[in-house]
């Protein structure tokens, strides 16, 4: 009778297929906006990305055999690990700053914490900030799209926030532009079409949940849209801070992250309105151009209060969200 | 003889005040980015700890029980004054990178840790080996720390440039790697001695 | 106007005592386990800098600098902490001894932590030039004191969210306790960083 009071936080999974299958559904929504990243910044990204994974799931299961404990690098969950840091890179960065960002994202911002489920900040955003901050030059040469001798060219949002650019015209871009993925950035952040068609799928299967993604992008775009522009309130780029940078990728995939966000639906809300908010700062007014790694992981640290003190409604009957 | 030996040498090794007692830890995180400001942090530290523990154990019998502490904190207090004039005057440099860490040597809590729990209760003379050993325990762990966040972060080491094989990991230099380094640090120390 | 929000940014944010200047942490370290004691510590922390940062302040701009004794900063400004303590622990004592058993002696310990001290002297370095207050000193001095209370609280409360929910985790012995609260207190320094160059 014991055993049928299991006493444990999130995320409540307990069979072990079922987080194969939720893993692996997750990797194959990601997979098309990678093969069109590849396709638009050239073979290196793909090495990359292969790098990337190799080291990833090569890590976890090295701790795991060290410690004597199961190893289970086919449950998807290192893999993908390793596939959004290489979507977070810039597409013509060094390899071995992909393996390190593995290494660490494994091995100290998961593994440490103990394992799959247990960890407070997402690993491949973390891994991110600490070769953002380790090597900030590799960081930060990002490459002109479909020009694969690696020619390098600022992204959108850097140029918004050294001032040579002050709208989407001044760029030379378009809406359009920005959705398919003509446009400078990191690997898997670029094409919006293919993120947000595998995010549908997503909600479709009932793997994410809608709360997130939507509370952070609008967030955004209403800050922007309300504070960014330089002639007064209101005249923001809604879209164009909807569709730049890594925030479709981030509100849709590392947001929605089960381990590292809020288990209730306000919870979620209140989690993504934050991120929005904080990443809005950090694009207008902070130092980076782009906020959502940081704002991510902020947000990841206050996830346990947020549980706390978000309380389900009845006792005993839980909402199932996703 | 033996046990002026034995007081001297545990602040070294087996009771490194950093990695096994894990006191002190503002200053060895903050100063810690070259093996400079590290080293002369730790002789500085090392010199108030010496000199307070000594006199405090002078003074053992003499302070009333009630108001030990604030007894302490104005000796410390007056060693650490002594201290900044002293480095202020023969080494500007230092005090300039150390800045307020060096006032801030007066709360490092292993020098009233000590007070308290050695110099209070012991005669001079071991007062004095284990201020001396603690001190240099503090100094050889913050030369480690120092190394390593020198060498893998900014390719240098006391200043000297070392390598041209690998490109630094800035990250180290700051605030997340010192955290990162002296997490692992202590985890790799509780390991080993796990093994044995 | 600028340097207000300066002020505010760093000391809560950027330049956070626990995350950035290494200050506080034994107290981090040892009462982040638990949300109520964190945030009673944070609140008595804060307490005692704004009570020490004002009688610090007032000593130096009126007894210390006229007197051209600056070097005695440090022993006065501890004396005075030690006594700003003192007080505060009289006060929880009698007003909720609940409190006073709770942070037990961590309350005590208030005089070494490093923020107090820190702050104290910082203050006396960033707002006085040439031995005399710059425009607004008082008024800064206090502000940074308030500020460098609420990162600190603000960090305390989240470690100790972290720190709860990791209760249940499977942590390699090696790196429980006080390792993985040094590599938490990492990524979240990461993570800060995102606020570098903030400016409105």
């Amino acid at each position: 009778m014991a055993d049928k009071l299991f006493v444990s936080s999130s995320p409540h999974i307990s069979k072990s297929e079922s987080i194969r299958s939720v893993m692996w559904t997750v990797n194959i929504a990601l997979l098309p906006a990678g093969i069109i990243g590849f396709y638009i910044f050239g073979i290196h990204s793909l090495w990359l990305t292969l790098v990337s994974i190799i080291f990833a799931v090569g890590t976890e299961g090295a701790i795991q055999k060290l410690r004597n404990k199961k190893v289970t690098i086919s449950d998807g969950s290192a893999f993908m690990t390793g596939l959004l840091l290489a979507y977070n890179l810039p597409p013509n960065c060094p390899l071995w700053i992909g393996a390190i960002g593995s290494i660490f994202a494994i091995a100290i911002v998961k593994q440490a914490f103990g394992g799959l489920g247990r960890n407070i900040f997402n690993p491949a955003l973390a891994a991110r900030a600490f070769l953002m901050s380790a090597w900030p030059h590799h960081m930060t040469t990002f490459t002109k799209p479909f020009v694969y001798d690696a020619v390098t060219q600022a992204t959108p949002l850097s140029l918004l926030k050294e001032g040579k650019a002050n709208s989407i015209v001044d760029m030379g871009l378009s809406y359009w532009d920005l959705f398919i993925g003509n446009r400078g950035g990191s690997l898997g952040e670029v094409c919006v079409l293919a993120l947000v068609l595998g995010g549908l799928y997503l909600l479709y299967k009932k793997i994410i949940s809608w709360h997130t993604p939507v509370s952070f992008i609008l967030t955004v775009g209403i800050f922007a849209w309300a504070f960014g522009s330089k002639d007064g309130f209101f005249k923001g780029d809604f879209l164009f801070h909807t569709l730049s940078g890594g925030l479709i990728l981030g509100a849709i995939y590392m947001a929605t992250d089960y381990v590292t966000s809020p288990i209730t639906d306000k919870g979620k809300v209140i989690f993504g309105i934050c991120c929005g908010l904080l990443t809005g700062v950090i694009r207008l007014w902070g130092g980076y151009p782009e906020g959502v790694c940081y704002s991510i992981l902020i947000m990841n640290s206050a996830v346990p209060l947020i549980d706390r003190f978000v309380k389900v409604r009845k006792y005993g009957s839980v909402k199932v969200s996703g | 003889m033996n046990r002026l030996w034995y007081e001297f040498s545990k602040g070294i090794f087996k009771e490194n005040p950093i990695f096994f007692i894990v006191l002190g830890l503002c200053p060895a995180l903050a100063v810690s980015i070259s093996v400079n400001n590290a080293v002369g942090m730790g002789l500085a530290a090392t010199f108030v700890l010496v000199c307070s523990n000594a006199i405090i154990s002078a003074m053992r019998n003499f302070i009333p029980d009630k108001i030990r502490i604030p007894c302490f904190i104005v000796v410390i207090a007056a060693f650490v004054t002594i201290v900044e004039m002293v480095m202020k005057a023969y080494a500007p440099a230092l005090d300039r990178a150390l800045g307020v860490y060096v006032p801030l040597i007066v709360v490092n809590c292993i020098i009233l840790g000590r007070a308290e729990a050695f110099a209070s209760k012991n005669p001079v003379l071991f007062s004095f080996a284990d201020g001396l050993g603690m001190g240099l325990g503090f100094t050889f762990a913050l030369l480690i720390i120092s190394t390593i966040r020198e060498t893998l972060g900014s390719g240098k080491f006391a200043g000297l440039s070392i390598s041209n094989t690998f490109e630094p990991a800035l990250v180290l230099s700051l605030a997340p790697g010192a955290l990162l380094i002296l997490g692992l640090i202590i985890g790799g120390i509780r390991w080993i001695k796990s093994l044995r | 106007m600028d340097k207000i929000f300066a002020i505010i940014i760093s000391n809560l944010i950027i330049n956070n005592y626990i995350l950035f200047k290494f200050m506080g942490l034994c107290p981090f370290l040892g009462v982040s386990k638990e949300t109520k004691p964190a945030l009673s510590m944070g609140l008595a922390v804060t307490f005692v800098l704004l009570l020490s940062g004002l009688m610090t302040w007032f000593i130096y701009s009126y007894v210390l600098l006229p007197f051209h004794i600056e070097y005695m900063r440090t022993v006065v400004f501890i004396l005075v902490i030690a006594a700003s303590v003192q007080f505060i622990e009289m006060v929880i004592l009698k007003t909720s001894p609940v409190l006073y058993k709770a942070l037990g002696i961590y309350l005590p310990l208030i005089t070494t932590n490093c923020i107090v001290l820190g702050v104290a002297v910082l203050n006396t370095d960033d707002f006085f030039k040439a031995g005399r207050p710059i425009a607004g000193s008082f008024g800064f001095s206090m502000l940074q004191a308030l500020f460098a209370g609420l990162g600190f609280i603000f960090v305390l409360l989240l470690m100790s969210g972290i720190r709860e929910r990791l209760e249940l985790a499977d942590i390699p012995e090696a790196l429980e306790g006080l390792p993985i609260a040094f590599i938490i207190a990492s990524i979240m320094s990461l993570a800060f960083m995102g606020f570098v160059g903030l400016k409105i």
